[in-house]
């Protein structure tokens, strides 16, 4: 067991864990944050992504080793209080969630992918989630959901910790 | 009916579910956990048949720390029970596919398993076994399921529809000016929706068996944890939480590994949850039929059908599952929205040694449609006219009647004007402009382009006499705070069942879409409103809801607590007064099967399904002569599906539902090695990403149907149906080569052009033509 020190969503942890258990077990079983969702355990879903000190990641590819010291952005982080963020708003409104399963990552990429281009044009989003797969939607809503929160004020922030 | 002035229905209001999912506090089955839960972990067979001679156990693993239930821990039936019984719930001593479950184990620490999986060696004495349709058939076959002296081996299922003139066929065929023939064959496809299957069982010896998960279906878990533990149906109590998509996936599998967990659950004495991980998902849980269609037709020298023989094969894999009825939509689709004067379709299923393919969107529809759209576009250039031609005198109109005899009503509701349709889908794809141009820059282009197209219908509800067997109820009841409240077993898996219904009841209520509750699916609270499979849910769930809202609002005015014109104010103190008065108000309704509505099973004739949804998909693609890769760049969706309900999902499932069949035409392959799937992940077997699909421009037309809730229809699987043999008509198109198997991957097309003499800058011949 090695004793980790991060920041989850603005909050110092400590936890004990194997150097080689994987940040998404982490997060879900000694953390209890069940929003990151592993589909592939493979890094090929993007369902368990969250940022890793900005980066966006698979976090079933990152040994808790790694994270020491790092700052974690999970979907549980996104939301301030009870207000969604305006990526979930946008989300919401425009039917860029359906089963719910890849919408924690696709929105944690999203947020990412806002940051690096905050107008993005349709290829950068269509590259920027190609990493997040769904199976639902057709990714079109995803896409018009993205656009929308790119106009939408307020959509680069992360809230700070309650 | 005329079409009704909605306020709610029509209108896109926020999904029930959704800012629980948006905000990831949506609870899938692996984000639970029950105190003192163990994990359960399955011991799989590595040969495709064979008798089992040993099972050992390795000393290395502390087997006592170990819960390991083997077949003779069954209490009931040893059977997972879908149509028939032949699904062995654990098998005992032999095994019929790669991958059967053979042992389950169970322990408190969930990483330890894979290793003790893998300590329990077994033996085997391997038996013949037969992978694909073309050898299961073969007369000197091995006889791996059922009678082994039966005169058609190994066919699960067969069927046999005639229509029209069909005894006069051998006569149509021989005074025909053309007979154009062909084969089409379509391969497994993985439903891949992206939560695994996966489910906690509880057992205790007074209140039964509870189980919950993803599922699709929960009363189909009831009927089969009853006969494996051989307890009532008030003892097999089943649950369904958030389900991370479906597609048929989680129809009739989610029966299996509830099964499972609640054995181990049993003899270890804890919750246990089992879920799979991908690896484990891909080659273990079933996936869609691969096929074989062989059509033969006799055509005008103008292009119009005389007469078709189709004969249509599927393979089931291993148990029957749901093959049969499968089969039965396969078939009946088979005939495709055209007018036939004599037409004979053989529908067969056989068992192969692959484990069992089961329902995935469209069940058999997609198949058996890309066989007859590939066909038709075969008949035009058999003939030398255009595939816009050999459609536009064939297409069923109004007055016409479908290959099982069911009427086009002349004017109305569910008439159809396919003409129409097609005029204005090749209108807004710029079909005739583009094909020119193609056909114009592809000769000195290294990028061959094409445009194509697929005319189609979908049948809405169970087929045949399936909405009647099922005999579906739906109550609404009032909640203590005096709120309607939605009770089905009909559940929500992103396909939108949670805000349509509500939607629906708040329209018939006149009241606010925020007021109206529905319940999670949970058998011990809801009734039986039936599987939500077949494109069923809007149209006859929805109807039976909308009936249910109607009986509960009479229920409150008849009793004196609600004046006839209320507000939601009104609504809520009513009901209060009347919980008050008169105790618990539930309004129950049960499906009433119209009186128009008839259908002969041993025939296949008469009203296969209560409406249809009918389509023209148009396609463009651009083939990569350099790279052999095949591209599907713009697609176009118009169909008619009666009222829409709601304009964002409806959308959002023929999107969906596109990419899907994008990736059944283009991407998606499962590797069969020896019966199991060699490439069970994500990292090899591959769908569409957002970089790989091209703008899919949507558009409805809303002809109301009697049938469904006001005048919807079901739309869930016809989008799967038309894309493929759009894709490969565009494919001909480009490149002058008629493909004819799915999926169609570049090292597919870099053999067939090369094959053909071409190298990559040469222009294509045309192939001779049947």
């Amino acid at each position: 067991m090695t004793q980790i020190t991060l920041t989850i969503n603005g909050q110092p942890r400590t936890i004990e864990a194997p150097p080689l258990k994987r940040l998404l077990d982490v997060l879900r079983e000694d953390l209890h944050l069940t929003g990151a969702k592993e589909g592939c355990g493979e890094g090929e879903c993007g369902s368990c992504s969250v940022l890793l000190n900005g980066e966006l990641v698979n976090s079933c590819l990152v040994p808790i080793l790694q994270a020491e010291g790092a700052h974690i952005t999970t979907i549980e982080g996104i939301a301030s209080n009870e207000k969604l963020h305006p990526i979930q708003q946008c989300f919401l409104e425009q039917g860029g969630a359906q089963c719910g399963i890849c919408t924690p990552g696709m929105i944690l990429a999203t947020h990412h992918l806002l940051e690096k281009y905050p107008q993005p044009n349709l290829l950068q989003i269509q590259e920027g989630l190609a990493g997040n797969l769904c199976r639902c939607t057709g990714y079109t809503r995803i896409f018009q959901a993205v656009q929308q929160a790119s106009k939408t004020p307020g959509t680069n922030s992360v809230p700070s910790p309650i | 009916m005329s079409a009704q002035t909605t306020h709610i229905v029509g209108s896109s209001p926020i999904r029930k579910e959704g800012v629980a999912k948006v905000l990831g506090r949506a609870q899938y089955i692996d984000d639970i956990a029950l105190p003192n839960m163990w994990f359960g972990a399955t011991v799989r067979s590595t040969i495709p048949r064979g008798r089992i001679t040993s099972i050992t156990f390795d000393p290395a693993i502390p087997w006592h720390e170990f819960t390991i239930v083997t077949a003779a821990d069954v209490p009931g039936e040893n059977t997972i029970v879908h149509i028939a019984k032949d699904h062995l719930c654990l098998a005992s001593t032999h095994v019929n596919h790669p991958n059967e479950p053979i042992l389950l184990l169970a322990h408190p620490d969930r990483a330890v398993l894979p290793a003790a999986v893998a300590a329990v060696h077994i033996t085997y004495d391997p038996l013949p076994a037969v992978f694909t349709i073309d050898q299961a058939e073969a007369p000197d076959a091995p006889a791996i399921w059922g009678d082994p002296d039966a005169p058609e081996k190994n066919l699960f299922k067969s069927y046999l529809m005639r229509s029209g003139n069909e005894s006069q066929l051998d006569a149509i065929f021989a005074a025909a000016d053309h007979i154009v023939t062909g084969e089409y064959r379509t391969g497994a496809q993985e439903q891949l929706y992206i939560e695994n299957n996966g489910i906690i069982a509880e057992y205790s010896a007074t209140h039964g068996v509870t189980v919950r998960g993803a599922m699709q279906c929960p009363f189909y878990v009831v009927h089969a944890l009853q006969l494996v533990f051989n307890l009532p149906a008030e003892q097999c109590r089943v649950i369904q939480t958030e389900t991370g998509g479906a597609f048929g996936g989680k129809e009739d599998f989610p029966s299996v590994i509830a099964a499972h967990a609640a054995l181990l659950a049993m003899k270890s004495g804890h919750p246990v949850k089992i879920c799979y991980d991908r690896a484990e998902d891909l080659a273990a849980t079933t996936k869609r039929h691969p096929s074989r269609t062989r059509i033969r037709t006799a055509v005008s020298k103008d292009g119009k059908l005389l007469g078709g023989d189709i004969a249509f094969c599927l393979d089931g894999g291993a148990y029957l599952t749901l093959s049969a009825t499968v089969l039965s939509r396969g078939t009946i689709h088979a005939a495709g929205p055209y007018r036939w004067p004599a037409l004979r379709v053989s529908g067969k299923a056989y068992a192969t040694n692959l484990p069992p393919h089961g329902a995935f969107r469209g069940f058999g529809a997609p198949q058996s449609i890309f066989a007859t759209e590939r066909h038709m576009d075969r008949i035009a250039h058999a003939l030398g006219i255009t595939p816009e031609d050999v459609r536009r005198r064939n297409l069923l109109a109004p007055g016409d009647r479908t290959a099982t005899g069911q009427l086009v009503p002349q004017s109305g509701p569910d008439t159809v004007d396919m003409q129409h349709l097609l005029t204005r889908a090749l209108t807004e794809s710029d079909y005739h402009a583009k094909q020119a141009r193609f056909q114009k820059e592809n000769p000195t282009s290294p990028i061959k382009r094409g445009i194509g197209f697929a005319t189609f219908f979908h049948g809405s509800g169970f087929t045949g006499s399936g909405e009647r067997r099922l005999n579906s109820l739906v109550e609404i009841e009032l909640t203590p705070t005096g709120q309607p409240q939605i009770l089905v077993s009909s559940t929500e898996f992103g396909q939108g069942t949670n805000t349509i219904l509500c939607q629906i009841a708040a329209e018939t209520l006149h009241l606010p879409y925020d007021f109206i509750l529905i319940a999670q699916p949970d058998t011990k609270h809801v009734p039986n409103s039936g599987p939500t499979v077949a494109s069923r849910t809007a149209m006859i769930v929805g109807k039976l809801v909308e009936r249910a809202a109607q009986s509960l609002v009479q229920s409150l005015i008849t009793s004196g607590h609600l004046p006839h014109h209320y507000s939601a104010d009104d609504f809520r103190h009513a009901a209060l007064a009347y919980l008050a008065q008169h105790g618990p108000l539930k309004a129950s309704v049960r499906y009433q099967s119209p009186g128009d509505i008839v259908w002969d099973d041993d025939n296949y004739k008469g009203e296969a399904y209560p409406a249809y949804a009918w389509a023209v998909y148009v396609a463009e693609v651009a083939v990569d002569t350099t790279t052999y890769a095949a591209t599907c760049t713009n697609f176009y969706a118009l169909q008619e599906v009666g009222k829409v309900l709601h304009p964002i999902l409806a959308a959002g499932q023929i999107e969906g539902g596109v990419a899907q069949g994008i990736g059944f035409a283009l991407y998606e392959k499962c590797v069969w090695q020896q019966g199991h799937m060699a490439n069970n992940q994500m990292t090899n077997y591959i769908m569409p990403t957002s970089a790989d699909l091209p703008p899919i421009h949507v558009a409805f037309e809303e002809i109301p149907s009697i049938h469904g809730p006001f005048g919807a229809k079901g739309i869930g699987e016809l989008p799967m149906d038309g894309p493929a043999p759009a894709i490969l008509n565009a494919i001909e198109d480009a490149t002058r080569i008629p493909f004819n198997e799915i999926p169609l991957l570049p090292e597919d097309i870099f053999q067939r052009m090369t094959a053909n003499g071409h190298t990559s800058g040469d222009p294509c011949v045309p192939e001779a033509t049947a």
